[in-house]
């Protein structure tokens, strides 16, 4: 389930800038730093780049943190 | 790096790193910008930032919050002032309109609400104006999304589409009228993307964005080349390759009749259509040349094929040889007094392109692959040479071009040339020479090579001297109904006795086949007959470049008397005594301050 972690982490690594940023299932936008809602804006294209998927409107409201965003992946992904 | 080949979707990953590293650059422009928003702004105003940081600017941002342009523009100026912008960019969208028509609006409600949207943004400019100094940027509006009475939106007074229209048509007149005002083509842009890929309403109802990444990364791209504009660093300068760019083929190996160009094949019309949009290009002011790896010679007769639409005289800088590209390109840049950072170089051969790129800092390289067909579409993209006026050169350049191609689209109406001379309404002031005039006459006689009988210069003191000792002095003057071509022909002579020896006769080329020779000889054998001549004597001296010529005097009537062996210079003689005017279609005018 978690094997989408390396690349989600790279693409927070990109658009954050922070070449040396590890992620967990349990990274927010608590504890992860400029993770603002503008950065979110561009991890989620850059996801939805990624893996050409797209994500419905509504759908991302309810995340809480990186591991609800990759199950959220994951689901699109087995579609 | 380069940031304008990078798809826009590595910009937006990578936009924070990319940024890091062109803030290291040295020499950035600060530039402080004001960005007045209806929508959320944020997305452009980022990758606006890393476009100018490319460009070599340091560009610092005010934001207004969402939805605030008008509160900051006109409640709350000071907000801006303080700020102390050089520019402000307004940036609304048609979902920022306010007073929509409804379905039962008539065309008077129409000019009503127009007026009334307008007025709005007028109170904008005008407070902006007031408060601060900075240079205004507006953009038009973008079509709306939907349509609701289809192809009738469009005409309808109630329809969005019509009424998007109608603003956008009053934006131009506005911008058109104050120079502080400079218009962005919104609706150009985002009919270039395609409106389905120009705002997506999930990302309005979610962030109060306005239109897709691709839309800002569109709109941030046209306010690059704006402000490129505004501070002069426009491409002025656009060095093309020869072979397989501006004509189908290897001229020295297929030979220059071979190569294509016209309207034969498909091919041959796409190079055409390119040759086109270099010279519409050099119409409005920007300069060509020429940077080919070939011999001299040969590369020049590509331009003599018939169906070539530039011409030699096109080009501001010529080379053609076998040095490295990039050499000849900084030659081309010495020549033209001009800096390498305002070129953009055209080649089809994409080593040509990398090795050119790789030597030379600042100059602009498409990549515009090898199909003829998309190299206009990729350099336009590319908006290297946008203006934020035209100038009074400019219009005067133009205006020009465009009289030169009116007479020549009138001659091809008339079947009769007599026809198509007597169209032109020409008048001609034919008279001796006038002290006001010696200026031009010298110039034009020091620089006329191919209508030129003898190819003698004079200095302005020889010349003036040449009149005091009794010579006869003609200048010629024509006008059309296009335009004052100016004073385009001088004939001087010296009496000796009863015979005129004509030691000059020039015309410019501009006014070739109009029967301007004959209009002069009429006026010159009216004064020799005065001051007592019966013959007029014509000598041709061959030049390199004067052969159109050979046969000016056997054309006029004259008498073939002499030709030497050697130089083949030619005399020629014409009895005037029964001297009968042979001009028709040239009108001659009185000297009115004579």
């Amino acid at each position: 389930m978690d094997n989408l972690l390396p690349e989600v982490q790279d693409i927070f690594r990109d658009v954050l800038d922070q070449p040396n940023l590890v992620l967990t299932r349990e990274s927010s936008t608590y504890t992860v730093e400029d993770w603002d809602s503008f950065a979110h804006l561009n991890i989620i294209l850059a996801i939805e780049n990624r893996f050409k998927i797209k994500f419905a409107l509504g759908e991302l409201q309810d995340l809480k943190n990186v591991g609800d965003l990759l199950d959220l992946t994951q689901s699109k992904l087995a579609k | 790096m380069r940031l304008d080949t990078l798809p826009i979707e590595t910009i937006q990953l990578k936009r924070k790193g990319l940024r890091r590293q062109l803030l290291t650059r040295s020499n950035l422009y600060e530039v402080r910008i004001a960005v007045l928003g209806g929508s959320t702004t944020n997305e452009l105003v980022d990758l606006l930032e890393i476009l100018l940081l490319d460009s070599g600017f340091k560009p610092v941002f005010y934001q207004s919050e969402y939805n605030r342009y008008y509160e900051d523009a006109v409640l709350e100026p000071h907000l801006v002032a303080d700020f102390r912008p050089d520019l402000i960019y307004i940036h609304t969208t048609s979902v920022n309109i306010q007073g929509w028509p409804s379905l039962s609006t008539t065309e008077d409600d129409l000019s009503a609400l127009v007026s009334s949207e307008i007025a709005r943004f007028r109170r904008i400019w005008q407070s902006l104006e007031e408060h601060t100094s900075a240079q205004i940027i507006q953009n038009n509006f973008d079509t709306p999304a939907t349509a609701i009475l289809g192809n009738l939106d469009a005409v309808s007074p109630g329809g969005r589409t019509r009424f998007v229209n109608e603003l956008n048509l009053q934006l131009a007149r506005a911008s058109a009228e104050d120079p502080r005002l400079i218009l962005q083509d919104i609706q150009s842009i985002a009919a270039r993307l395609g409106l389905d890929h120009w705002a997506d309403l999930s990302r309005w109802c979610s962030y109060k964005l306005a239109t897709t990444v691709q839309g800002s990364f569109a709109i941030a791209r046209s306010l690059t080349s704006i402000v490129r504009a505004v501070y002069g660093k426009s491409r002025k300068c656009l060095v093309l390759d020869l072979d397989n760019t501006l004509w189908g083929g290897i001229i020295g190996d297929d030979g220059p009749d071979k190569i294509r160009i016209g309207r034969e094949t498909p091919l041959a019309e796409a190079y055409t259509a390119f040759q086109q949009y270099c010279l519409s290009l050099r119409n409005r002011g920007i300069l060509l040349a020429v940077c080919s790896k070939n011999d001299d010679e040969i590369a020049r007769q590509g331009f003599a094929h018939p169906d070539s639409v530039l011409q030699l005289e096109h080009f501001a800088a010529f080379k053609a040889n076998w040095e490295p590209k990039h050499e000849n390109i900084l030659a081309i840049a010495r020549e033209l007094n001009l800096g390498v950072d305002s070129f953009v170089f055209v080649d089809d051969n994409p080593a040509e392109r990398a090795i050119v790129e790789a030597q030379i800092p600042g100059i602009a390289v498409p990549e515009v692959g090898d199909d003829v067909s998309k190299y206009a579409a990729i350099i336009e993209a590319a908006r290297y040479f946008e203006t934020v006026s035209l100038g009074k050169d400019d219009l005067q350049r133009a205006r020009q071009y465009e009289e030169n191609a009116q007479r020549s689209s009138a001659e091809a109406r008339f079947a009769n040339y007599g026809e198509y001379l007597d169209s032109l309404e020409m008048t001609a002031e034919i008279e001796p020479f006038r002290p006001v005039y010696m200026e031009r006459i010298v110039q034009l006689t020091n620089k006329t090579n191919q209508f030129n009988l003898t190819t003698r210069r004079y200095t302005l003191a020889e010349m003036e001297s040449a009149l005091a000792t009794g010579q006869i002095g003609v200048y010629g003057r024509l006008t059309d109904r296009f335009g004052d071509n100016g004073l385009v022909s001088v004939v001087l002579g010296c009496v000796e006795g009863p015979a005129l020896h004509l030691d000059l006769w020039l015309m410019s080329c501009r006014v070739l086949k109009r029967d301007m020779e004959l209009a002069m000889l009429d006026r010159v054998a009216e004064l020799a007959a005065k001051a007592g001549v019966n013959t007029i004597y014509g000598y041709y001296l061959p030049t390199a470049k004067n052969a159109m010529v050979a046969d000016h005097y056997g054309k006029l009537g004259f008498t073939p008397c002499a030709k030497d062996a050697e130089t083949e210079a030619t005399t020629w003689s014409l009895d005037i005594t029964s001297y009968r005017p042979r001009n028709t279609h040239i009108k001659l005018t009185e000297l009115s301050n004579g």
